[in-house]
């Protein structure tokens, strides 16, 4: 992957307490796995911050070797990798996601 | 294509489990859900443990055989937490 893309992940992950690399905007997802987890990440009320990997091929390319991880979404918090749509919802199902957030808010 | 023992028999080769539920999601023998109780899941947070899983099946996702494949796993103390 180009240094520079890394460098650019690199940098939004460890600045957001939450940041969502996924297709489209939080408020024009354009997948359905983009939108249900911009969704549940809404329903907790924290900022989060985004990028639209459809806006840039290579940040598109480069999140998946960043994460070592083959599919978008992809959410960071607290500057690590926590997983795509399916663990972000089994991580709100099971109680899991909220106390994530509020350490990462340091609550 | 794939049956649910061959996934079975896949996944316990590569690590212990101690349920194996399958669920064909289209009937087709490609989409399944898959949910997998683990002792080695444990300390482990999900995105690893699904790590675990798709590492395990690399042959029939690599393949094909399973196109796509939701994940639900749980270590034994998550596994008895939620009641199973």
């Amino acid at each position: 992957m180009a240094e520079d893309v890394k460098s650019r992940i690199d940098e939004k992950v460890k600045n957001n307490k939450i940041m969502v690399y996924m297709k489209g905007t939080p408020d024009f997802p354009q997948c359905g796995f983009s939108a249900h987890t911009v969704e549940i990440l809404k329903s907790y009320g924290f900022p989060f911050a985004s990028e639209d990997v459809l806006a840039d091929p290579a940040v598109r390319e480069g999140i998946k070797r960043y994460s070592n991880w083959p599919t978008i979404p992809q959410v960071y918090i607290d500057g690590k990798f926590v997983g795509g749509c399916d663990i972000v919802h089994e991580l709100h199902e099971r109680g899991d996601l909220e106390p994530m957030l509020k350490s990462a808010f340091g609550k | 294509m794939i049956s649910p023992e061959e996934i079975k028999e896949t996944l316990s080769k590569a690590i212990p489990v101690t349920v194996v539920e399958t669920q064909d999601l289209t009937g087709g023998g490609d989409h399944w859900q898959l949910i997998i109780v683990s002792p080695a899941f444990e300390g482990k947070a999900l995105i690893e443990q699904h790590r675990l899983v798709n590492e395990a099946l690399k042959e029939p996702l690599g393949d094909q055989r399973i196109h796509a494949l939701s994940l639900k796993t749980f270590s034994p103390a998550q596994w008895d937490k939620i009641g199973s």
